[in-house]
């Protein structure tokens, strides 16, 4: 299906990442933006309600990060697509309804422009410390999609990428961008809108008496209705059956949460996407995502001049984590580089994808800038200087 | 009621009758409608549902007017009322059912 | 792992003899009579109310929403055959606001219990009142926790019993019509579960009325409140309620606090016109753009 003209506002422009994921939104078809204000996430809903009449998009700020997902989910089911943009503290109040929309079985998108935590830290800074939140926060066993863009041209694709996912296997989406990203301001294309493949709901067409809101195709995915259509349906948050029925007993259970799970999981090799560079003859591979895969790449041209093979993983999508293909190039490689704008936290998948095939080097990355690459080239040299496997995440050292 | 003067078109009126139909299993023996039927139809029986529970059953079942009293007090919907159809009363002047 | 293809999950339900059909059968599941409320409870009374209401209204049922939180009346949505949502605890005013927001067509009804929508859903109450979202909001009010085991809710009687105040509760408890008058409510009203009638009419008007419109139902809870308590079981709540409601229209929110055993106050408090959030929302979607919507 191709995307709607009116949203689309074709043509080269200069964007911050913010203004490119309003208009990436309008682009996928977003009609309803749920929004609570939050530095550094604002510009996307101040940008997205001044475009909204234009596009016909209806929009709502309300009292509280909590209300607005609730509020997301509700206008998701009456056939629009939705979406909300926060921050790390909004994030924390939405776990709830995180947790209500994978239930639910909701197609919505969260956009969590990360700032430094924890508490309330440093709104201005840019960190990515929510990426374990946006995996693990809400209770109960559920599988998240999360991409993460490292440039506003990429925060316009992911965007409409964030609502195809979150639409093909209704499950709300997560973009994990993070305040650098966002008000960076770079050239952002546009591209018409036929060019641009927009993922229709999976509608149920039968009898009005005969539907079910969770029987599942064969991938898991069930279809929907929009409310009003007379279809009387009835959807909970408990564990429920086909109808959608609360039915509290271990097999229903069973029949009905791990669906949630085996949706995405069976399925990881079409939802999972990486861009390498130069691994085939890699000696060392730096694994980024978002605003460090650009120093990252920064990083293995300068090492590559230098004569040391470096090659680069750039995550697109966290989560699900591509464990295969890190798997893989343990073998082949020395040692992987994780920089990271937190303490830690996607380099613990890192190190347990690669089974201590090959040693990982934790670069906390951003004091010096998110552009820098002192830290990686030196975690680099480091790298290539180790002589065994250590069977632990080494921590970088500047004085190598 | 002795004092009360007797309505000028007494002769023209004919009070309805209903019919109650219970559905024992549904009850959870609150008792409401026993309680609030203004013509005491409804008594407690002595039998048991198959939750253990005592349904109402019809005491005197002329005497029910289809006020729908105990239909809207059961919080079950275990009890409704509908018109009894026999000749005397074909020309009722209430409108048939609570519509 | 795959999904083991299990049946879907029967419930045992109680099927209405061969010509006997309870004039609610289209309006509720009957597949999944009977319900999980206790005996003597006076929710099934405000569902009752509530299907009659839309009948008495002829509300177009495939264009009405109804959204229940978390608690013994959040399970009303369930029974209830309309397009029906059991959302979160607290947050079905948000759901509904989205709702309606989104699709202006949908009339939403929240239909929860006192501690959903005043304790935990407080802060959505408010909001949703002040600013006049268009959505009937029937708030049955049990004074307690019900389905977690009789807790102490913020609308428990100063003094009364409850498993989390063994010893009296020592809170105030909120005045829920007062709230929701202060707040923005074009039409507040309270009833009992024995005022059905009264109940019915009041919630056929509530669903015409455009706007933010609360009905509180004081409903027995034979369970707990009253049993805790020693009251008796729901019957001789609704026999309290009998000898003990006064109703009085139009009376001043502000004085319609519930002590514990104390005069209920019941009847229409606040009938008033305000313009709606989609209303206003048009209005200015209209000034901007020179042409509206859709009205809402």
């Amino acid at each position: 299906m191709k995307a709607d003209p009116k949203g689309v506002l074709t043509g080269s422009h200069t964007l911050t990442g913010n203004h490119a994921c309003a208009e990436g939104a309008f682009a996928a078809g977003c009609r309803f933006l749920g929004l609570y204000p939050i530095v550094p996430s604002l510009e996307i809903s101040e940008r997205f309600l001044e475009r909204a009449p234009e596009v016909g998009a209806t929009f709502i700020q309300m009292e509280d990060e909590v209300s607005v997902l609730a509020a997301v989910l509700g206008a998701s089911w009456t056939g629009k697509k939705s979406m909300t943009v926060t921050s790390g503290p909004g994030l924390s109040l939405m776990m709830e309804h995180l947790g209500l929309g994978i239930m639910l079985e909701t197609p919505c998108v969260i956009v969590d422009i990360q700032r430094a935590g924890p508490a309330l830290g440093m709104p201005g800074r840019p960190a990515q410390g929510d990426m374990m939140q946006a995996r693990w926060g809400s209770h109960g066993d559920y599988e998240i999609i999360a991409l993460s863009p490292s440039s506003p041209q990429e925060m316009f694709d992911y965007t409409i990428k964030a609502f195809n996912l979150s639409e093909r296997y209704r499950i709300p989406v997560a973009l994990m961008s993070d305040a650098y990203v966002a008000h960076l301001q770079e050239k952002v294309v546009i591209p018409p809108a036929e060019e641009i493949e927009i993922e229709p709901r999976r509608y149920y067409k039968g009898a009005k008496d005969k539907y079910l809101p969770f029987k599942r195709d064969k991938d898991f995915v069930p279809r929907m209705v929009n409310i009003g259509d007379g279809y009387k349906f009835h959807v909970t948050g408990l564990t429920h059956d086909d109808r959608g029925y609360p039915v509290m007993n271990e097999e229903c259970q069973e029949y009905n949460v791990h669906p949630l799970v085996w949706k995405v999981r069976n399925y990881v090799d079409e939802i999972i996407e990486v861009q390498e560079a130069e691994t085939e003859d890699a000696e060392v591979i730096i694994i980024s995502y978002g605003a460090t895969s650009r120093a990252a790449l920064k990083a293995m041209e300068q090492a590559r001049k230098s004569g040391i093979k470096v090659g680069s993983l750039k995550l697109v999508t966290v989560w699900p984590f591509p464990e295969k293909r890190v798997a893989e190039l343990a073998k082949k490689v020395k040692a992987f580089v994780v920089p990271e704008m937190n303490f830690g936290q996607v380099v613990l998948e890192v190190e347990r994808c690669s089974y201590g095939n090959a040693n990982v080097i934790f670069v906390p990355h951003g004091e010096n800038g998110v552009e820098n690459t002192d830290d990686l080239l030196s975690a680099i040299k480091q790298a290539v200087q180790a002589d065994k496997v250590e069977s632990v995440i080494i921590e970088f050292n500047k004085g190598v | 009621m002795k004092f009360w003067r007797k309505p000028l078109d007494l002769d023209k009126i004919k009070i309805p009758c209903g019919e109650i139909h219970i559905f024992k299993d549904r009850c959870k023996g609150c008792a409401f409608c026993v309680e609030y039927c203004p013509k005491d139809v409804l008594e407690m029986s002595e039998e048991f549902n198959i939750k253990g529970y005592h349904p109402p059953y019809v005491k005197n079942p002329d005497d029910c007017l289809e006020c729908h009293l105990c239909e809207m007090l059961c919080p079950e919907f275990a009890i409704f009322v509908t018109l009894k159809e026999n000749e005397e009363s074909a020309n009722v002047t209430a409108e048939k059912g609570r519509k | 792992m795959k999904a083991k293809e299990t049946k879907t999950q029967e419930i045992q339900s109680v099927p209405s003899k061969k010509g006997e059909i309870h004039p609610m059968e289209n309006l509720l599941r009957m597949d999944r009579m009977p319900h999980i409320w206790c005996p003597s409870c006076g929710i099934g009374l405000a569902v009752t109310a509530f299907a009659s209401a839309l009948e008495k209204a002829n509300i177009d049922p495939n264009k009405i929403s109804i959204v229940s939180g978390i608690g013994c009346t959040g399970r009303v949505a369930g029974y209830v055959k309309l397009d029906s949502f059991h959302t979160t605890h607290g947050r079905p005013i948000a759901f509904g606001t989205g709702i309606r927001v989104a699709n202006p067509k949908i009339k939403v009804v929240v239909f929860s219990g006192d501690g959903d929508l005043i304790a935990i859903g407080g802060n959505h109450f408010i909001h949703a009142a002040r600013r006049n979202i268009d959505m009937l909001v029937v708030c049955v009010n049990n004074f307690i926790y019900a389905m977690t085991g009789g807790q102490v809710a913020p609308t428990t009687p100063l003094a009364a019993y409850a498993t989390t105040s063994p010893y009296g509760c020592v809170e105030p408890p909120f005045n829920i019509p007062y709230i929701a008058d202060s707040s923005g409510a074009v039409y507040v009203a309270r009833w009992t579960t024995l005022h059905i009638r009264r109940l019915i009419n009041s919630l056929a008007e509530a669903l015409q009325k455009k706007g933010f419109s609360v009905v509180e139902v004081i409903s027995p809870c034979g369970m707990y409140y009253s049993r805790i308590n020693k009251l008796g079981d729901g019957l001789d709540m609704m026999k309290f309620y009998h000898d003990n409601v006064e109703i009085r229209h139009g009376e001043d929110t502000k004085n319609l606090d519930i002590g514990f055993q104390t005069k209920i106050i019941c009847g229409k408090f606040v009938d008033r016109e305000r313009p709606s959030y989609m209303e206003r929302y048009n209005q200015w979607l209209s000034d901007v753009k020179g042409g509206s919507r859709d009205e809402g």
